[in-house]
């Protein structure tokens, strides 16, 4: 297990790159404790993978520094950095057992077999694949073969750290609830450095104690799925974290208060605006219909079982949307909505307003 | 179970098991009285000794959305192979219209298809992917360029029309994929877990649009999918499918709330329904490992026996003091917090449960902690697996 | 998985009937006529039955004519399947030197095969040949029109140097179909490239090299014009294949009923063997 520090990384994929835009990655700089749970979230293309890969040693950086432990290791290559990966797609050894398949890394490492069996089997138990120890891999499900790939990692006592690229694409919904909880429940059991890549922000922010938003190829915003919750840094945080994301509505900022259609609103953050384009950000979840407040129009209710997520439009036709719980009212037409000022933050031209970048 | 409004009473009471003749059980629904422009009469797909889709009997009305939800290789893209005509069954007939189109080649019965992978035309320009059935189909240059310009407009996809497929994102390739599924209007349109390659926020962003899209047109869409949200979402009917056949179909709340089956309940149902058997005599609910609920207003309307019970995650929740009615107390063992919800599995009675909350739950892994299971939301199923309650 | 029934779709299988029908039923069944009866070529047929067959089957002719053929197919696999897919391994599977490998790789399959024997006859010519030259040169004493162990080795080599590249580039399409994942996965999990090799290439390459085998096993053991043109079956009959037996009996003898019942059973040979072989590897397959 180790603590990893990347300082200042740079990589491009092109030879010669001079611009800013020829870089896939563009200066990240980071600092994970040992034994962590981390997660890299971003849309396609954002920078995540290469990331991963630049940490596990199957890429090496244009520029900058990557440390395990304190040691340099940016030109290491993956059998010397010690790590383990889970890719989006279940690789498997397909002529081998499921045992066998367990066992590879350590005969590959010449460990003796009494001591596979022991790891193996304490392993097996814990991924729950005892029962199909001595089963063909290539006849396991798409979440057995997933669990198998986790396993020849886990199996290993030297492990730095285990990486997951997208592990859950191919899962049904169904198991991918239990692979997920069973993911999250071994960590916190084993305590070991785990670096999960993904789209999918329930996927990041359930698994993840750390979770490092990404988009352009640069760190947006890395803190708790809470912390990314409550109080986004950036509006593509906002947006991109919370299912809907943040609403954002234009508002004006006079004499240290924040107007939307000419009615005042209160906000955590409204003295630090100074300048520039300011919005208003606020959760659906923190939106609620009162006797007073702004006026909207409902435009759309969607039952989603759980909740319903209301869409209603304000006075000057800024779309906002709520997330009302079951059981509460939702008014047919006309409403009034009120904002929580202890979660409502100003963004000025997309950041928080006041924060330190 | 309230109102029985003609889709009411689908989705509870005329959705029935029917054994037939051959063994296999029969699905049977039909909410829409007169109206039934797609009907599959008995419809049967085997493939050597393997049944892959058991007879079904149901029918879809105009313009109607259906969702075809179950997990992978339930038999959701063996189906709607088999109602666009890509696939011949086995056995049983299809009528479009009143008409038998059991033996029509797809060519001739005006449907499209949009699939998992982005499927376009890699030489040609968006404009021309979308034109192309229309081209095929002989319309005249003015009236393809007025068709394309809208599809593209509601697909937002004015700006890349010139465009060829491979410069586009995922979600414009699948937007132009769409585009030319409902430009030429067909009378079925079919669409087989299109958004399943793409990012989560662009699956968002569609899911958003895809109902508005096809609302007010005459089309009968399917879609097909493996996860409950979407159907949630879209809104519009569902089917919910499990190893080959349809347990259960009708308006998407209202299967959702009022399951038939276990099977039903479980597969709508994500993160996945807590299920325990209990045994109810009198006042009381037991469980297996021998604690006890007091059974409340249940003790009334449920007979005396042995039942499954469901118990969505959403009502199992943490309770601080005393809880009254049907407690839980475990050893929480994963904890999952997003911010905007906390999921939380927990050891309690003999087994693993899921409580799902909004907002961030201060608990720990390794705690133990007290949960409520709401019983007036509890559904009961007979140790067939038949909806009771 | 059944289709829907489109009349229309037969017109254009149509042509491929004729085709078939012109290039294998037709024939096929002449060869059926002649091969149970007897002529002497004035158009007069008496009827044989099955006696050329029972005379083929006990004929020793025959036996070593076959034993001939099934040995040098088997050393040709022997040789061409592992001396193939290590080609394809050592072929690079990014960058320039793809295509040119590529096109190197495939130029000995674009020569006719009458061409093929003639370059070889020339190259192994004594006195002449660069070949002969080469092999003489270490003191070794080489004659391919005199010597059967030297015809053998000739014919071999040409095969080798004309068919390998097959199964290079079968293997080379294979091999690069493999995802990147499995070779990064088991660089994390320590596999030398030994393991790489028996545990990721091989596995994955089984279906291509199922194809590989199939294609040779039937060229080698159907090879004809190449032998004509480099021995034409000599020195002796030493190199007498099944293939060139047949047309000895055909055209050098005009036994039309005896050739036809023998290639019958050559081809029922054929026949046999390539789905005894699909049988097993696809039986393999699935268990």
């Amino acid at each position: 297990m180790a603590k990893i520090s990347i300082e200042n990384l740079r990589h491009s994929y092109l030879s010669a790159p001079t611009r800013d835009d020829d870089f896939a990655l563009k200066r990240v700089h980071l600092d994970w404790a040992d034994g962590g749970a981390y997660a890299l979230l971003g849309p396609s293309g954002c920078g995540k993978t290469s990331l991963l890969n630049l940490i596990s040693g199957l890429l090496h950086p244009s520029e900058g520094k990557i440390l395990f432990d304190g040691k340099d290791v940016t030109l290491a290559t993956p059998e010397q950095r010690n790590i383990a990966q889970v890719f989006q797609f279940p690789v498997i050894y397909d002529t081998m057992t499921v045992y066998d398949n367990l066992a590879f890394p350590l005969r590959n490492r010449g460990v003796a077999e009494a001591e596979i069996k022991t790891r193996v089997e304490t392993i097996a138990d814990m991924l729950e694949l005892s029962g199909t120890l001595k089963n063909r891999a290539s006849g396991l499900t798409a979440d057995g073969k997933q669990k198998i790939s986790l396993g020849r990692g886990l199996v290993r006592s030297d492990v730095n750290v285990i990486m997951f690229d997208e592990p859950l694409t191919v899962i049904d919904p169904h198991l991918k609830w239990q692979l997920r909880s069973k993911l999250k429940e071994l960590q916190q059991r084993i305590k070991r450095t785990m670096i999960y890549v993904t789209h999918d922000q329930t996927e990041a922010l359930t698994f993840a104690d750390q979770v490092v938003v990404m988009n352009n190829g640069e760190v947006v915003q890395s803190g708790t799925p809470i912390e990314l919750f409550e109080k986004p840094k950036h509006t593509f945080v906002g947006h991109f974290i919370g299912s809907p994301g943040m609403n954002f509505i234009p508002c004006e900022m006079k004499g240290g208060k924040a107007f939307v259609g000419g009615a005042s609103v209160g906000a955590v953050n409204a003295t630090e605006a100074k300048s520039g384009k300011t919005e208003l950000g606020i959760r659906p979840e923190f939106v609620s219909f009162a006797a007073k407040g702004l006026d909207a129009d409902i435009v759309k209710v969607a039952d989603i079982g759980r909740v319903r997520i209301v869409e209603a439009r304000l006075a000057g036709g800024y779309p906002v949307k709520l997330v009302v719980e079951e059981g509460h009212e939702i008014p047919a037409k006309k409403a009034k909505l009120a904002f929580d000022a202890e979660r409502s933050f100003i963004y000025e031209n997309s950041w928080l307003a006041g924060a330190a970048r | 179970m309230g109102g029985l409004d003609p889709p009411t009473q689908c989705a509870t009471s005329l959705v029935r098991l029917v054994e037939p003749a051959d063994g296999g059980l029969r699905n049977k629904c039909n909410p829409f009285g007169d109206r039934m422009p797609l009907e599959l009469k008995g419809l049967t797909k085997k493939v050597g000794a393997d049944i892959h889709i058991h007879p079904t009997d149901i029918s879809f009305a105009d313009g109607s959305f259906n969702v075809l939800l179950g997990a992978t290789r339930s038999g959701k893209t063996t189906l709607m192979q088999l109602m666009a005509g890509i696939q011949r069954p086995s056995a049983g007939r299809i009528h479009h219209d009143g008409r038998d189109v059991t033996d029509v080649a797809v060519q001739k019965r005006n449907v499209s298809m949009v699939y998992q992978q982005f499927i376009n035309y890699p030489m040609l320009s968006v404009y021309e992917n979308i034109a192309s059935p229309l081209r095929v189909a002989g319309l005249s240059k003015s009236e393809i360029e007025t068709r394309v310009g809208k599809a593209a407009d509601l697909l937002r996809l004015g700006p890349m029309l010139k465009r060829k497929p491979s410069e586009l994102s995922g979600g414009q390739q699948q937007r132009t994929a769409i585009a030319r599924a409902i430009v030429k209007e067909s009378d079925l349109i079919f669409m087989d877990e299109p958004l399943a390659n793409l990012d989560y926020k662009l699956r968002e962003e569609l899911r958003d649009e895809l109902p508005k899209l096809f609302a007010g047109r005459k089309s009968i869409v399917f879609y097909a999918t493996t996860e409950p949200h979407e159907a949630l979402l879209f809104g519009g009917n569902t089917a919910t499918l499990h190893e080959g056949r349809i347990a259960q179909y009708g308006p998407t709340a209202e299967i959702y709330r009022q399951p038939n089956s276990l099977t039903s309940a479980e597969v709508f149902s994500d993160p996945p329904m807590n299920v325990a058997e209990v045994t109810k005599s009198g006042g009381t609910l037991r469980m297996s490992d021998g604690s006890q609920w007091p059974a409340g207003s249940l003790s009334t309307q449920l007979a005396d026996g042995t039942f499954s019970i469901g118990l969505k995650p959403h009502h199992v929740v943490p309770v601080t003091g005393k809880a009254t009615g049907a407690e839980l107390q475990g050893r929480v063992l994963v904890t999952e917090i997003s911010g905007s919800e906390s999921v939380v599995h927990f050891h309690a009675n003999g087994k693993t449960w899921v409580s799902q909350t909004s907002g961030v739950q201060p608990i720990k892994v390794g705690e133990t902690v007290r949960f409520r299971a709401d019983l007036s939301h509890a559904l009961f199923f007979n140790t067939s697996g038949q909806r009771v309650l | 998985m059944n289709k829907t029934l489109n009349n229309k779709a037969w017109w254009f299988v149509f042509p491929v009937f004729l085709l078939v029908a012109f290039n294998a039923l037709i024939p096929l069944m002449t060869v059926v006529n002649y091969s149970v009866q007897e002529t002497f070529g004035n158009n007069e047929f008496f009827w044989a039955g099955t006696q050329w067959f029972t005379d083929i089957l006990k004929s020793d002719r025959f036996h070593a004519a076959l034993g001939r053929s099934i040995f040098f197919t088997l050393v040709v696999l022997a040789i061409e399947i592992p001396l193939g897919l290590a080609v394809a391994l050592t072929m690079p599977k990014k960058g320039p030197w793809v295509s040119v490998c590529l096109i190197l790789m495939s130029l000995p399959l674009l020569i006719p095969w009458n061409v093929v024997g003639s370059m070889w006859n020339i190259m192994a010519l004594p006195n002449i040949g660069l070949l002969w030259h080469a092999i003489t040169f270490f003191g070794i004493d080489y004659n391919y029109t005199r010597q059967t162990g030297d015809a053998w080795f000739t014919l071999i080599l040409m095969d080798v140097w004309h068919w390998t590249s097959l199964v290079a580039l079968l293997c080379y399409a294979g091999l690069v179909s493999i995802p990147d994942a499995y070779y990064q996965a088991a660089k994390i999990d320590g596999a030398k490239p030994w393991a790489v090799f028996r545990f990721i290439q091989l596995p994955k390459l089984k279906h291509v090299l199922t194809i590989a085998i199939l294609l040779r096993f039937m060229d080698s053991f159907m090879i004809y014009t190449e032998v004509i043109v480099l021995t034409g079956g000599g020195p002796g009959n030493s190199t007498t294949f099944l293939s060139i037996d047949l047309v000895k009996y055909a055209l050098g003898q005009f036994d039309l009923g005896h050739a036809a019942a023998m290639s019958i059973i050559y081809f029922l040979i054929i026949l046999f063997a390539s789905w005894l072989f699909y049988t097993l590897m696809m039986r393999n397959q699935e268990s």
